[in-house]
């Protein structure tokens, strides 16, 4: 079974290529004709302000007025002024909030692949309730985030928040927890309240993953009594990896951008800020549309690096052609 | 007086004459509930007077998302909002795309609060009106002093005795979850509020002074901050560190804290119905320093502005002149109790039938310690986060008064570099 | 042993069910509440005061918000599914040069913050004419759902055998007829969930749609919610937030209820040989 799975990316074989050229170039006419409308919106839609975000990086642009800005080149990330360095790229803050962005990632996207397999396993078996259950999991993300994060920040009160008194009567804690006020555990309350909120979107990924799975490997795997936990390891897992890491990658893209949660959990706190807050805080607070610019920059070029390499280690060929 | 009357009558018969080329205006006002109304029912009359329209055009609630929509209107110079109403340090950041009200407000200007006039101006120039005023206010529970037979704190040192008290004793009575003061220490504008009063009472400043001087780092700043950094964990939660007015009205008006450092609204609902210590509470000045100290609060409350791409500005600037009047703030002072900037209406009968101890907060309001808002214009949010960052880090111990406001002067000295623009 | 398994099976499912509906439950006995109720904690429902319930109604035009995020959210959906499944194919089905790197540069358009692209769009939309409308805000949506929809569904794509569409082209269909007659059918089950997820992210967006609306009949859910306020600036109207945020989630509950049979509906059709 399991070398069937990896040789599916065998590409087409020598023969077969000569007799269908002609088929093959009118199909990839029609795959531009087919990408071409999505291409369009999306250049139009986020090439402009992309651009746009890129270009003042290298000014000195003012919310105020941004009509009268000058250009000043690498400025906003590192300059030397009167033989101190300064710029986004010297600016401990900076360093930090990239930090407490990469930790919130790791560690909320990890927990979430976990669990959301785990849910997306149970909703894959057939068991009474199953539709209700596959509503429950949703509630959570139904629920928009500025109003849920608000709400857990209630719930986490030290004083009168239902999680410290609910702790308190399990008898899990001794005493009331300050989750939201001391940074250390500030950032773990983000993690569970995000795990809460988008574990849901990677068990529905996989679920659809497991849903379309051919469902002979398992007859076949039944008759050779492999243990579940095998099946799933050598047989599952693999089969669904593909669709498991554009899950990954879309979450931790999301993450890496976390603004509204941590920003509502703790304001803009210098020792939880996540780089979102940071440079929002740059373009909206201080008016510095230069700089904040530089920073929103500086993620895009973060979370790329962060892609590739995710994309790489999970030896995703981007070009691969069909089972 | 008659000044104002006449004046008014002025702008009326302008624009009852113009009323054939009536025009709509959009004013951004409180989204929902009893500002609204309150909003709406002064917008109305104006309308009813002068033959124009007024639309209502709701912004967020939260202050930070209600700037950066503003900025954003503004950046793209939108004439969708005719008339803004601004938070007080918000007059030098958005001073650039407003209307210069100094010709028509200057005949009603000097009837207001001194330093509500003092936020309006940029540069000399009066860029807004004011409209109604707040300042930081010492809530306490009245029985639990007479409990423990002890005065109304003066000085922040009595406050301290005062609490750790009540605190005792209350808790000595099985309620373990009963705190002595509580007030606002999140990273947030409020924590810059409550940080200036201990500052401003200490007399260590006002972080930067009139002329852009920064003069944080002093030895009476420094002690304000070591007094406030020795109640978290002690007479105070240590949760108060991510508290904003919510949650402190939440665990004083739950009975669990005797004092409550927070702004006026909060008298209405400590006194509401369904209020566990209705009657029991009682507002004061926030305590001095020390007996050379002083009472502090800080200054906060909105003012209304004309944006300079209105295409009306003229009607829109008399709107705002109706709203910030005197009849108005009159109406607006009886039946929503917001606090008038008009002095006089201080002395005002019917208001003080409606709000009892508006007479108290005429005090309040004059001794206000403004942000240094018009000092730092522009930068007025940066100074501000820095400072309130500063302030957090000693609150958490995590750095000591000193030391901590030693690199705020050098963080600040070095926003300012170019002057503050 | 089967028997331990199925009690372990179903405390997980429990657990599960605990942990994302808790927070809804709370939601809901404090919608119920209000005042200086807010403060104290309560795990059950003392009345049932519908007085909240009313208000969210009463003082704006609640029914209309939920209307647009429907509409945006719809329309979204409809038009990123239907771009994103015709766009699959090609990524997906075949082979031509420049695929990765253009795969790529869909996914970096979701790798900027939000708010880094808001006054740019805030400038597009407004120089459409769209500043104030919903078409407005479901243009703005689709750069946060789009690319991911592509993604999706190409990977989804990618893994149905190949055979699939050979025997559809000998006898001379179009590329157009493979994708509605061959694909459509065995991609529903990736199809509804991707359109269910983009629905999500598109009701739950907020920034846009605060930026790029101004009045209340325009507003969708979001903004609508983030304006509630009490008496006061500064009271929070926890009560009325509640109650609306607990009507919000019925749509989204009856939407998984409806396309349940959709979902299911693909395990049969995932039975494909492979």
């Amino acid at each position: 079974m399991t070398s069937a799975v990896a040789q599916g990316n065998v590409s087409v074989p020598q023969q077969a290529r000569g007799r269908r050229s002609s088929l093959t170039r009118s199909r990839i006419r029609s795959a531009w004709a087919f990408i071409a409308p999505s291409l369009i919106i999306l250049a139009l839609i986020a090439g402009w302000p992309l651009a746009r975000t890129i270009w003042f990086s290298f000014t000195d642009a003012n919310l105020n007025n941004l009509s009268d800005y000058e250009f000043i080149g690498f400025e906003n990330y590192l300059a030397n002024y009167d033989g101190e360095w300064l710029g986004l790229l010297t600016d401990p803050d900076w360093w930090h909030s990239v930090w407490n962005t990469v930790w919130f990632t790791l560690v909320s996207v990890s927990i979430e692949t976990v669990l959301g397999i785990i849910v997306a396993l149970i909703l894959n078996a057939a068991f009474p309730g199953r539709g209700l259950m596959r509503a429950i999991i949703l509630i959570p993300w139904a629920i928009p985030t500025i109003v849920s994060a608000k709400m857990w920040n209630w719930m986490l009160h030290d004083q009168f928040g239902v999680i410290n008194d609910l702790l308190l009567r399990l008898g899990l804690i001794a005493a009331p927890m300050t989750w939201t006020a001391n940074a250390d555990t500030a950032l773990w309350a983000a993690v569970m309240v995000d795990v809460w909120k988008h574990t849901s979107f990677m068990a529905l990924l996989i679920l659809a993953a497991l849903q379309m799975l051919p469902q002979d490997i398992y007859e076949a795997a039944k008759v050779d009594g492999v243990s579940p936990i095998r099946v799933f390891f050598r047989i599952t897992l693999p089969l669904i990896k593909p669709a498991l890491l554009v899950a990954v990658i879309f979450r931790s893209l999301d993450a890496l951008r976390v603004f509204d949660l941590i920003y509502v959990l703790t304001s803009n706190a210098r020792d939880t800020a996540s780089m979102s807050i940071y440079a929002r805080q740059q373009l909206v607070d201080f008016q510095e549309v230069g700089l904040g610019s530089a920073a929103s920059t500086l993620i895009f070029l973060i979370i790329a690096i962060i892609v590739v390499i995710t994309l790489a280690a999970g030896r995703v060929r981007l070009g691969e052609d069909p089972r | 007086m008659p000044r104002l009357i006449a004046s008014f009558g002025l702008a009326a018969g302008i624009l009852a004459s113009a009323s054939a080329w009536a025009v709509e205006i959009s004013i951004s006002c409180s989204a929902l509930g009893k500002e609204h109304e309150i909003c709406k029912q002064g917008v109305d009359a104006w309308a009813k007077r002068t033959g124009n329209t007024v639309k209502i055009v709701s912004t967020p609630n939260s202050a930070t998302e209600r700037l950066a929509l503003y900025q954003q209107l503004l950046a793209a110079g939108a004439s969708d909002i005719d008339v803004f109403q601004i938070d007080v340090v918000w007059t030098g950041i958005l001073a650039d795309h407003l209307v210069d009200l100094s010709a028509k407000g200057a005949a009603d200007i000097d009837d207001h609060l001194p330093a509500m006039v003092e936020t309006s101006r940029v540069n000399g120039k009066l860029m807004a009106m004011p409209w109604f005023a707040d300042a930081g206010l010492l809530y306490y529970r009245q029985d639990l002093l007479d409990k423990y037979k002890r005065p109304v704190p003066q000085t922040w040192a009595d406050l301290t005795e005062t609490a750790r008290i009540i605190q005792d004793g209350e808790r000595k009575e099985g309620r373990g979850d009963f705190w002595g003061y509580v007030w606002q220490g999140r990273a947030y504008e409020g924590l810059t509020t409550n940080a200036l009063e201990w500052v401003a009472s200490f007399g260590g400043g006002t972080v930067v002074d009139d002329k852009g001087e920064v003069t944080i780092e002093n030895p009476k700043a420094a002690e304000a901050l070591k007094t406030a950094a020795g109640w978290v964990g002690t007479v105070t939660p240590e949760g108060v560190l991510n508290y904003t007015e919510e949650e402190s009205r939440g665990v004083f008006q739950a009975g669990n804290a005797a004092f409550m450092r927070n702004w006026p609204y909060a008298w209405a609902l400590a006194q509401g119905a369904d209020s566990t210590i209705k009657g029991k509470v009682g507002i004061a000045p926030l305590p001095k320093g020390g007996p050379d100290g002083r009472h502090a609060g800080t200054l906060g409350g909105q003012l209304l502005a004309v944006s300079k791409y209105s295409k009306n500005a003229d009607a829109a600037t008399d709107l705002v002149l109706y709203l910030t009047g005197q009849q108005e703030q009159k109406r607006r002072a009886v039946e929503g109790s917001f606090n008038p900037t008009i002095v006089s209406l201080y002395s005002d009968a019917d208001i003080a039938r409606a709000n009892p101890f508006i007479g108290d907060l005429v005090d309040v309001f004059t001794n206000a310690v403004a942000r240094p808002a018009t000092a730092t214009g522009q930068n007025y949010n940066k100074v501000s986060t820095e400072f309130f960052n500063a302030v957090h880090q000693v609150l958490s111990k995590r750095a000591e008064p000193a030391q901590a406001l030693g690199r705020l002067d050098r963080d600040l000295k070095r926003i300012k570099r170019d002057g503050w623009k | 042993m089967k028997i331990v398994t199925r009690i372990g099976f179903w405390l997980l499912v429990i657990a599960i069910g605990l942990f994302a509906l808790f927070p809804l439950y709370y939601a809901i006995i404090s919608s119920f509440r209000s005042g200086a109720a807010l403060f104290t904690i309560a795990y059950l429902p003392e009345r049932f005061d519908p007085t909240n319930y009313i208000a969210v109604f009463e003082r704006q035009p609640f029914g209309q918000n939920i209307l647009n995020s429907i509409i945006v959210a719809g329309s979204v959906v409809a038009i990123s599914l239907a771009l994103g499944m015709t766009a699959a194919y090609a990524f997906g089905r075949i082979p031509f040069r420049g695929r990765g790197l253009l795969l790529m540069t869909i996914l970096a358009v979701s790798m900027f913050p939000q708010v880094a692209v808001l006054s740019g769009m805030f400038e597009l939309i407004r120089s459409l004419g769209l500043y104030n409308t919903l078409p407005g805000l479901i243009l703005a949506n689709l750069m946060l759902t789009l690319p991911f929809t592509i993604w999706v569904l190409t990977t989804f794509m990618r893994e149905l055998p190949k055979e699939i569409e050979e025997a559809a082209f000998v006898d001379g269909a179009t590329p157009w007829i493979v994708v509605r007659r061959v694909f459509l059918p065995l991609m529903a089950p990736a199809a509804v969930t991707t359109g269910l997820l983009a629905f999500i992210v598109s009701w739950n967006e907020f920034l846009f749609a605060l930026t790029f609306t101004l009045t209340n009949e325009r507003r969708t859910v979001p903004p609508a919610i983030a304006l509630m306020t009490g008496s006061t600036a500064y009271e929070l109207p926890w009560g009325t937030i509640m109650a609306a945020s607990v009507i919000v989630t019925l749509p989204i509950i009856a939407l998984v209820l409806v396309f349940q049979r959709k979902i299911v509906a693909g395990l049969t059709a995932g039975a494909v040989k492979g």
